[in-house]
């Protein structure tokens, strides 16, 4: 049974073309390109994701990114566990004042260079939860950012675009 | 006596607040607050909300049974009242968070050390007008005494893409002899964000206050405002609004089912509950223009109608899950490895999950038979016979299958609502010049939300307070791994999935 599961899976070709890189992430990282001039990432991508605050919505679009249809790692993206095997923060939530220091800690520990991905509405500008004494509010607050991806939550059609903007403008690096 | 005689005892001892709907709020003083109190902690009735106000202290409770509920309320002029969790502990962590915001002090507390106030806000919080100051101190974790214990302290940050939250565990060898959890990370003030908000830009920040459940607490707060303002949405919206929360529930089990499958080393069942679950993500942004649907349950009724070929592309999801799903449950049934991994893994007892009115699959897996689309009930449950499947083992394996028969009670539910729909407008502007309370509880995927809500006369939220199922859950999450190995928390967590942002607000 698992053999037809297993056939059925691949029958399908359920993983999509890949996107185009993001126009915008592309602009976006051009006036970065100098910071990471000493690095070359090559075609491979480590990234740890670091929830600041979110409501969870943008993690579920960014798990989505490991399915079949998406299929990261077919780009040499991968996701990591610890910060310290990373070359990217991506985070979430307009930041927390409970997880400030937390994001801080998990950035000073990401080998430099490293590039820092603003995911969702909230990471980009607060979102919603921007005007509260319990936020900080935007990523940039708190850390460089090198690119953002809006949206609440982006799709991980938008992510994709933008990760691969990365994957293309770091390797020119 | 019975509870719903013990409820109404209560009720009758004091005196009932207008405009409050469907269910009563009494305005009690502190002896009927310890009566209150002593039912909960014997069992003759069940904890559902308790939140501060300024000056008073609410506490929603409702028969163990969840057919007929109260708000009780007690005045605090002194900023004081008497510990509910002092007989009932699933009490405690609420009255944590009422000192954090509303600096209320439960009087005789057993547990007062400050919860989702870090001491790291800049300006004090909510209903406070100055900073805790034993926030502002180290944290202390409960002492552990024993010969050959370790701790192992794990987060905020975890290693997996999930939320952040702070988990101690002390481990004799490989076995846990205790969880601590230390949460709040996530709090991002809902509560005062809510306050003077409009109804739209309320209703938009319910929709995330967990945003795995955004279509339940965008049922659980229209429903709250409608009963607060005496209204109702239209017929149609009330069967989309449901179509759409038994897509989320569906969505949210396959990725679950799959996440539990991963962390036993099974990729296979993750990779096709992942294909199922973007399908039905990707069916709900074809239908309604948002693939978590976030937003597209407002008050007054629903955002987007549904097209004659949006119902076509769900027939066909629904054809396609009907014909996937019940492979993947034999392979999950047939596959021995999988099993010793969940089988008798993290067992919560029923006395507790009915201890704690622990909602979802959570209760149900453990023997509790509560789901409040059928008890309270709601439009438009109120009309369709559905399995509400229980079980008693209590263990991830039950979990697990208590959420695979939900799947399938979802599919037929859908199906059912399709070839039912009815015609007719999808919202109704709602008059709010009057104002007014209301309480409304709805079946999220991993348990029921509660929502009570103020509004002024006009239409702003003058105080709304939200209660996500996992309150209820957290602390049984600590009971489930006590015993197990370490290496097993992480089947456990999955199994739970309590949410963290829904917990902190
Ligand atoms: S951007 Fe939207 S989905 Fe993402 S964390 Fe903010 S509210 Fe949630």
């Amino acid at each position: 049974m698992r053999k037809i599961l297993l056939e059925n899976l691949i029958r399908g070709r359920l993983t999509e073309p890949a996107p185009a890189a993001s126009e915008a992430a592309l602009a976006e990282l051009a006036g970065r390109l100098e910071r990471s001039a000493q690095r070359r990432l090559g075609r491979s991508l480590s990234i740890r994701e670091v929830d600041a605050g979110s409501c969870n919505g943008c993690e579920l679009e960014i798990h989505a990114l490991n399915n079949v249809f998406y299929d990261l790692e077919r780009f040499g993206i991968r996701f990591v566990a610890s910060p310290r095997h990373a070359d990217v923060l991506m985070v979430t939530g307009p930041v927390t004042h409970n997880m400030r220091e937390a994001l801080e800690r998990t950035w000073r520990a990401t080998p430099d260079p490293k590039w820092v991905v603003a995911v969702g509405d909230c990471a980009v500008d607060g979102g919603v939860f921007g005007a509260s004494y319990a936020c900080v509010g935007p990523v940039a607050a708190v850390v460089p950012v090198d690119l953002h991806i809006p949206g609440c939550p982006p799709t991980p059609q938008a992510m994709l675009e933008g990760l691969l903007a990365l994957l293309e403008t770091s390797a020119k690096g | 006596m019975t509870t719903m005689s013990a409820l109404a005892d209560l009720l009758a001892a004091g005196r009932r607040v207008a405009g409050h709907r469907p269910w009563p709020r009494i305005e009690i003083d502190r002896a009927d607050w310890e009566r209150a109190t002593a039912l909960l902690g014997d069992g003759t009735l069940a904890l559902s909300g308790l939140w501060g106000d300024a000056g008073a202290v609410h506490m929603a409770v409702a028969t163990p049974a969840f057919d007929a509920l109260a708000v009780v309320t007690l005045a605090c002029p002194d900023g004081t009242f008497p510990s509910v969790g002092r007989v009932h502990a699933p009490a405690i962590r609420l009255e944590r968070a009422a000192a954090d915001l509303f600096g209320l002090v439960s009087i005789d507390a057993p547990d007062p050390r400050p919860w989702l106030d870090h001491g790291r806000f800049p300006t004090p919080p909510l209903g406070r007008s100055d900073f805790r100051a034993d926030a502002r101190r180290p944290y202390v974790f409960l002492p552990v005494e024993g010969e050959g214990l370790h701790q192992i302290p794990v987060g905020p940050v975890h290693a997996g893409i999930i939320e952040p939250g702070h988990f101690r565990f002390t481990a004799n060898g490989e076995t846990v002899v205790r969880l601590e959890q230390r949460l709040g990370y996530v709090h991002k003030g809902i509560d005062a964000l809510m306050s003077g908000a409009t109804l739209e830009r309320a209703a938009r920040l319910a929709g995330r206050v967990s945003g795995d459940s955004t279509v339940a607490y965008a049922i659980a707060f229209a429903h709250a405002v409608e009963a607060a303002l005496g209204d109702e949405a239209p017929p149609r919206a009330q069967a989309l609004r449901a179509v759409m929360a038994e897509l989320e529930r569906i969505a949210n089990h396959l990725g679950d089912i799959g996440a539990v499958c991963n962390d036993a080393s099974f990729s296979l069942m993750h990779a096709h509950c992942g294909v199922l679950r973007e399908r039905v993500l990707r069916a709900a942004a074809s239908c309604f223009g948002h693939r978590l649907m976030m937003d597209r349950v407002v008050p007054g009724g629903v955002a987007t109608d549904l097209a004659a070929a949006g119902a076509a592309t769900l027939r066909a999801l629904l054809a396609e899950i009907g014909a996937r799903f019940p492979e993947l449950v034999a392979i999950y049934d047939g596959t021995a490895s999988l099993q010793d991994r969940t089988v008798g893994t993290g067992i919560v007892g029923r006395d507790l999950v009915m201890h704690f009115a622990a909602g979802g699959h959570v209760g149900r897996a453990s023997g509790r038979a509560i789901d409040v689309r059928r008890t309270p009930g709601y439009p438009p449950y109120d009309r369709l016979a559905f399995d509400v499947p229980v079980l008693e083992s209590g263990d991830v394996d039950a979990r697990v299958l208590i959420r695979m028969r939900e799947i399938e009670a979802s599919r037929g539910l859908i199906a059912r609502l399709l070839d039912d729909l009815p015609a007719g407008p999808v919202a109704r502007t709602l008059d709010s010049a009057g104002g007014g309370e209301g309480l409304a509880l709805a079946e999220a995927f991993r348990g029921d939300v509660l929502v009570w809500v103020r509004i002024e006369p006009g239409g702003r939220v003058a105080r709304a307070f939200l209660r996500d199922a996992s309150w209820f859950q957290w602390p049984l999450l600590e009971a489930a791994i006590e015993g197990n190995i370490v290496a097993d928390f992480p089947l456990c967590n999955k199994s739970f999935n309590c949410s963290y942002s829904g917990h902190d607000l």
